[in-house]
């Protein structure tokens, strides 16, 4: 007799092929928002499963700061050719040369926030009306209350007072010219889910993933790579270690972790007993109390 | 390990949020840098605790108003079962929120305060969760241990429930008496309450039954979106994508087509994987027919002998969601599984008081937080059972033209 029970990473698989499906349907013109993290990697493996065997009939879209890892970078072209996908690349770099954005000064200088700008030009440029995203609602406070179609209006901003309220799985994607969505497929699941089902599907990922050796340096917390990027500070002392990083971000404010774990089983494992969560590691989260909300309302993510 | 959607409901003195948290904490769900950040909060505020409200307050705009806005969703797992909890607070829009959060939920926990019994806001939890046809209800009778742990307090209150419970439909009902406070009996078992010998609140939540929640008998298919690969070797491919609603579709079997009505058989059950012998709920999959026929979104796929209702007249409870009253006469937007079609309002038949149960057939003024009965009429027919028998091919939801926002939450009669 067949078991009429989908295990829970099934479930959450075919709820976010119905919800990809869903934007591909009521959108005229969307796009997947692909970081070269775990995250993006999985949705977009997803997105592929929805339509095959049919190519993805959307473009994906990397916004790169010009600060990424190399690994990252290598890897997002080589996944791009496994999974027959369209990418689109909008550089930050771009946006400082023609004036829109200026760069940050100081030591802590990042781009990160210079992406924002970045991302709504390519999303203008394009005329997307729709970008998919690989937000998850349990990340951030700020994300446990994002709906699965998030409605943003014509600059691109977020008013979490105003959002509609979500029902049994019917979407409403209905907006009005100059408005747009953002789509976040992934919403209902974890970290764990995420390493879970990265290692049930043997997908490939960056290879800053899994444990290797670097040379680091600490500041304020946060173990930073060394890089042409960040100027250090006087005594600051870069060291080799062993390390990994848990989430895929700019060089410039993702922090790595001291981690032997140098395989899929060895991270699950990490992660299982980790007792802090993954955007830990992330500065841009750390500059104030509400630093996601407020990076949401002016359109990132 | 399955997966379980359940929904929490209250106001603020009930000790939700301490339940939660206790559920989270317990279950080791909270690292950290959250816990580091609300402690921070706490000081920073002047409180003598770690408010553990603050985990599902998430947003600034809240905190500064005290205030919970919506519904906050909370993931945890055991080592059997993976959960998802749509939090909804208690407050002005509660009705709104609750319809919301429990519109997917597998389960419903009613908190009870011992010393307080059934009040008006256990009458409007129990009728939402009636309403919403959640398939599961736990009644906890939480602060035992400001009742000295009474056990006859607890009975008395679960006399009272029940007689609530008849004037209702609810299905699987449990009782559990709690202290979210101190941990009894909600992931470990009450030291003090040995005269309860049933499940404690975790145990329950790891072990209610749910594979018959779905429904494996009327097979429905809503076609989201239909594929065809510009590719030679799939030169005549054309699949038909969607999620399967209920029922169990194996290659072979004879369909029917809706609106169209011609019937063919199924050539494939495709996935990415490969193709399947048998596709049911919840599964997301491609169907290939024997036959070439017409279908696009918004079409469905059904058994030759087991059709749903076809219709443009359609009556449903309806819960408000707008900021500005139903119209009667009005025309909406009406979304039914991938369908999409206009529709008017064109009677309120009554206006139900969620807290006495009490038929209002006079007062047709609907707001946000009503909820009535009314009767729709739609431009083209929908494919539709009740909601009692398939929540996802009795539920719609109606959009307002003009603002494009979500305005109503329809279960079909």
């Amino acid at each position: 007799m067949i078991n009429y029970n989908l295990n829970h990473l099934k479930e959450l698989e075919s709820e976010t092929i119905y919800i990809i499906r869903e934007a591909a349907a009521q959108f005229e013109n969307p796009c997947l928002l692909f970081s070269g993290g775990k995250d993006s990697i999985v949705m977009s493996w997803m997105a592929r499963k929805a339509f095959y065997p049919a190519r993805i009939p959307f473009p994906l879209v990397h916004v790169d700061t010009g600060h990424n890892f190399p690994e990252t970078i290598a890897y997002r072209d080589e996944y791009m050719k496994m999974i027959g996908a369209n990418l689109i690349v909008g550089m930050v770099q771009d946006s400082i040369d023609s004036g829109r954005v200026k760069e940050e000064k100081g030591p802590n200088a990042s781009r990160n926030g210079l992406q924002t700008v970045t991302l709504l030009d390519t999303l203008e440029k394009h005329k997307f009306d729709a970008a998919m995203g690989g937000a998850r609602r349990d990340e951030e406070k700020a994300r446990a209350k994002e709906r699965m179609f998030s409605h943003r209006d014509e600059f691109g901003q977020w008013d979490p007072k105003n959002q509609r309220p979500e029902l049994w799985l019917l979407l409403n994607g209905k907006k009005s010219v100059g408005e747009h969505f953002r789509v976040f497929p992934i919403s209902n699941w974890t970290e764990m889910d995420v390493w879970m089902y990265i290692k049930s599907e043997n997908i490939p990922i960056p290879s800053i993933y899994f444990s290797h050796q670097r040379e680091v340096f600490e500041r304020d917390g946060m173990i930073l790579s060394t890089s042409d990027f960040i100027p250090l500070r006087d005594g600051e002392k870069p060291e080799m270690k062993t390390v990994r990083y848990r989430t895929v971000g700019d060089m410039t404010c993702t922090g790595a972790v001291y981690s032997d774990a140098s395989d899929i089983d060895m991270i699950i494992d990490e992660v299982s007993v980790s007792r802090t969560t993954e955007r830990g590691t992330r500065a841009d989260d750390k500059r104030t109390e509400a630093a996601m909300e407020d990076r949401k309302k002016a359109g990132y993510f | 390990m399955e997966l379980l959607r359940f929904s929490t409901a209250g106001s603020v003195d009930d000790g939700k949020s301490t339940l939660i948290g206790r559920l989270l904490y317990d279950s080791k769900s909270i690292f950290e840098d959250q816990m580091d950040a609300i402690k921070s909060y706490s000081d920073k505020k002047g409180y003598e605790h770690v408010d553990l409200a603050l985990l599902t307050d998430g947003l600034r705009a809240e905190r500064e108003q005290g205030i919970t806005i919506d519904v906050a969703y909370r993931y945890f797992a055991t080592p059997k079962r993976k959960f998802i909890i749509a939090d909804t607070p208690g407050h002005i829009q509660y009705t709104r929120n609750m319809v919301t959060g429990s519109s997917n939920s597998n389960l419903s926990i009613i908190l009870i305060d011992a010393r307080n019994g059934i009040i008006e806001q256990t009458n409007r939890h129990s009728f939402i969760a009636s309403l919403l046809n959640i398939p599961h209800l736990v009644v906890c009778v939480n602060k035992m241990d400001l009742v000295d742990y009474s056990e006859a307090r607890f009975n008395e209150i679960v006399e009272g429930y029940k007689i609530l419970a008849s004037k209702l439909d609810i299905k699987d009902v449990h009782f559990i008496p709690i202290s979210a406070l101190k941990g009894d009996n909600v992931v470990d078992r009450s030291e003090t309450m040995k005269w309860y010998n049933g499940p404690t609140l975790m145990y329950l939540l790891e072990n209610v039954h749910i594979s018959s929640d779905l429904n494996h008998i009327d097979c429905r298919f809503p076609v989201q979106y239909v594929i065809r690969p510009q590719a030679q070797e799939y030169h005549d491919y054309r699949g038909f994508a969607g999620r399967v609603a209920s029922g169990i579709y194996k290659p072979g079997d004879r369909v029917l087509c809706l609106p169209s009505g011609f019937t063919t058989s199924i050539k494939s059950i495709d996935t990415f994987e490969g193709p399947v012998e048998e596709g049911f709920a919840p599964m997301s999959c491609t169907i290939t027919l024997a036959d070439e026929i017409d279908i696009s979104r918004g079409d469905m796929i059904v058994r030759e002998g087991n059709v749903p209702n076809v219709g443009q007249d359609i009556e449903m409870m309806m819960c408000w969601l707008g900021d500005s009253p139903m119209q009667a006469g009005g025309k909406y937007t009406i979304r039914h599984t991938s369908r999409e079609a206009k529709c008017l309002i064109k009677d309120i038949r009554y206006k139900v008081d969620v807290n006495t149960y009490h038929r209002n057939e006079e007062d047709k003024n609907i707001k946000m937080n009503d909820i009535c009965r009314v009767n729709v009429r739609t431009t083209v027919p929908l494919f539709y059972d009740s909601y009692r028998k398939n929540r996802i091919t009795g539920s719609v939801i109606l959009i307002d033209e003009a603002t494009n926002s979500t305005v109503g939450a329809g279960m079909i009669i």
